[in-house]
């Protein structure tokens, strides 16, 4: 089971190399991928020097150019899918049929991996991206359960990677609009979920009101930590009531269901995070790598370590963690 | 490209009785709206209409001469699920919409439509799913006129456009069930609760601000958006298909608003005027103008809000 860390940057794709990752993902610095956030990312020769450090350390580099483009915009994933197959990655993980499509007539040699964006919940979906376009992985949405995940795997032309470890997505990845219906911009047009120019704090007297898009979806009281505001994990009012009415500020943990994974024939573990600082990368890194040695040594006496845990909750986002959609009950 | 475009009635994304929605088809048949969309799309456990029952409705219909199509579901998991798409898929009759690629794939190359959910955004998707046998794409809700513009410019002949152009729009689908949530039940004992929600359950911000609907799954706008003030830019697009999609009550009346002003019966003012008095919430159309979603600037600038 391969470990695929994130790299916002090239000290966190060093943190996550230096720290046992088997692969990391990391994208340009535009709009073309799904973490475009301003500060982050790779220019040419970074990437360059990045994907060099990860070879030298026998680590894959994968390129995410998982976002939808439109007319107006094609030459500049274009441009980037050709900047990719230059620079030799090891997989271009991309979501939008036009990519697929121009990728895999362009570079039939080029791997590709069908991003998470590309909603693929299904084992027909994921034949439909190996016929036509010769994926050879597929990233499945937070949405299943881990009896589906084991169907998805049993009936799937290509390997599985799932999400193991970070901020959690409640809604099917590609297929989520909420932040364009507040701010104009989505994960699937613009790469970024709340866009920071859409974020607006305001002290008042009833606590810390986050706005996005002029729109009021959190308000902490004193001491309460606020997390990054998406309107999934905001306070809204129902019949009357004022509650996490989509989900609480959690993040996905599945340490606990390695065995299970890895019996079931997952190929790898995602870390979720490219925004997050090098200090993450390398203590999520380190753990999950401890972790995952363990499991493949002594799977039927796995168990993740109380330290391991102390260690991923300091750098959890919210005070929770969740099996998500693993743990049937949540759904 | 065709001369006037024709109107759609999308599928009911709302969990009615059998009764309700058997009545409100029998409604349907004697409305001007050219082509229906059958079946469910948002959650397989609402299944109080069954798949021959959809069948019937759907020959009632096409015996009023409107053209059906039956549409899949948007998330699938269970093999159950995929069952019933290979079902549909399979059937003889009438035309599929597929809502998830994995209904491309199962039509194998015979000619199908997809809906607002299957990510359509530039044109080199759309030659792809047209060699796949696209017959008709929906413009996906969160792009704006100027990239259906730079589309249409570019899509493969034979290829027809809808859009979505009436109704709460479907933001986002989750395997977790909100409004059973808000209810503090768990999904797998739900006491389907979404059906007391004929339009959705609005969620609101802590401003006040009237936000969203919960429907299952389905994450919808609170507002609807409305595209009639845009009618004439729809013609002159080339749009072939506009949609409406269902509510409970007063679709009859939005059809024939729409098809008035269509004819150039009805001035857009006054079709306007009366959409806006049949909403759950109010109007938007930010999406349209390139714009948050949630914005109504069309409106405003006519004058009317």
């Amino acid at each position: 089971m391969e470990l695929v860390c994130p790299a916002g940057n090239l000290p966190s794709l060093k943190a996550a190399v230096d720290n046992g990752a088997d692969a990391v993902y990391f994208g340009f610095r535009d709009d073309t991928n799904a973490r475009h956030f301003a500060g982050l990312n790779f220019g040419p020769d970074k990437m360059a020097a990045g994907i060099r450090y990860a070879r030298d350390k026998g680590a894959r580099a994968f390129l995410a150019l998982n976002t939808y483009p439109q007319p107006s915009g094609w030459e500049r994933w274009q441009n980037a899918v050709d900047r990719a197959a230059d620079m030799g990655v090891d997989a271009l993980i991309a979501a939008d049929i036009g990519i697929l499509d121009y990728a895999s007539n362009r570079y039939p040699d080029l791997n590709l991996h069908l991003s998470v964006q590309g909603s693929a919940t299904n084992y027909e979906a994921i034949r439909f991206f190996h016929e036509n376009f010769g994926i050879r992985r597929v990233v499945v949405p937070r949405v299943l359960s881990m009896n589906q995940v084991k169907h998805v795997v049993e009936n799937s032309p290509v390997e599985v990677e799932v999400f193991g470890f970070g901020s959690l997505c409640v809604m099917v990845e590609g297929r989520c609009l909420l932040s364009s219906y507040a701010t104009g911009d989505s994960p699937n047009t613009f790469g970024a979920c709340s866009p920071a120019k859409a974020v607006e704090w305001r002290e008042t007297d009833q606590g810390l009101e986050t706005h996005l898009g002029g729109i009021l979806i959190e308000r902490t009281a004193k001491g309460e930590a606020a997390g990054y505001p998406t309107i999934c994990k905001a306070r809204f009012e129902v019949e009357g009531n004022t509650f996490h009415a989509l989900e609480e500020p959690t993040s996905l943990n599945t340490m606990a269901l390695l065995p299970e994974l890895m019996k079931a024939g997952i190929a790898a573990v995602k870390i979720e995070g490219r925004q997050r600082s090098p200090v993450y990368v390398a203590q999520v890194a380190r753990v999950w790598r401890e972790a995952i040695d363990a499991c493949k040594r002594d799977p039927e006496h796995f168990k993740p370590k109380p330290e391991w845990l102390a260690e991923l909750g300091k750098v959890s986002e919210g005070t929770q963690t969740t099996f998500g959609a693993y743990h049937r009950p949540w759904q | 490209m065709s001369e006037q475009p024709k109107l759609s009635l999308g599928p009911i994304l709302y969990f009615w009785s059998k009764q309700k929605t058997e009545e409100f088809y029998e409604r349907i048949a004697d409305t001007p709206v050219d082509i229906v969309y059958l079946g469910e799309t948002v959650c397989s456990k609402r299944a109080v209409v069954r798949f021959d029952d959809w069948m019937q409705i759907g020959e009632r219909l096409a015996a009023a001469g409107k053209e059906v199509v039956l549409s899949t579901m948007t998330l699938l998991e269970a093999e159950s699920e995929l069952l019933m798409m290979r079902r549909i898929c399979d059937n003889e009759k009438f035309l599929v919409e597929a809502n998830d690629i994995g209904a491309i794939q199962l039509m194998q190359g015979r000619p199908f439509v997809t809906g607002p959910s299957v990510n359509v955004y530039n044109e080199r998707t759309l030659a792809r799913l047209a060699k796949q046998g696209l017959k008709r794409w929906n413009l996906p809700v969160e792009l704006s006129r100027d990239t259906l513009a730079d589309m249409q410019a570019k899509r493969p002949e034979g290829v027809e456009t809808e859009v979505f152009a009436f109704g709460r729009m479907p933001l986002a689908y989750s395997a977790r069930c909100f409004t059973a949530r808000a209810h503090n039940l768990p999904k797998d004992d739900c006491d389907y609760k979404c059906g007391e929600y004929p339009d959705g359950l609005l969620l609101s911000a802590q401003d006040e601000t009237r936000f969203l609907a919960l429907n299952g799954i389905q994450t919808q706008s609170a507002h609807t958006l409305d595209l009639l003030p845009e009618l004439d830019e729809l013609r002159s697009l080339g749009v072939d298909v506009i949609r409406i999609s269902p509510q409970a009550e007063h679709t009859e009346e939005i059809i024939n608003t729409f098809h008035r002003c269509l004819n150039g019966e009805e001035s857009l003012e006054a079709g306007n005027a009366r959409l806006r008095e049949l909403m759950p919430t109010g109007p938007c159309d930010g999406y349209w103008h390139g714009k948050p979603g949630i914005e109504e600037r069309a409106l405003k600038a006519a004058g009317l809000s």
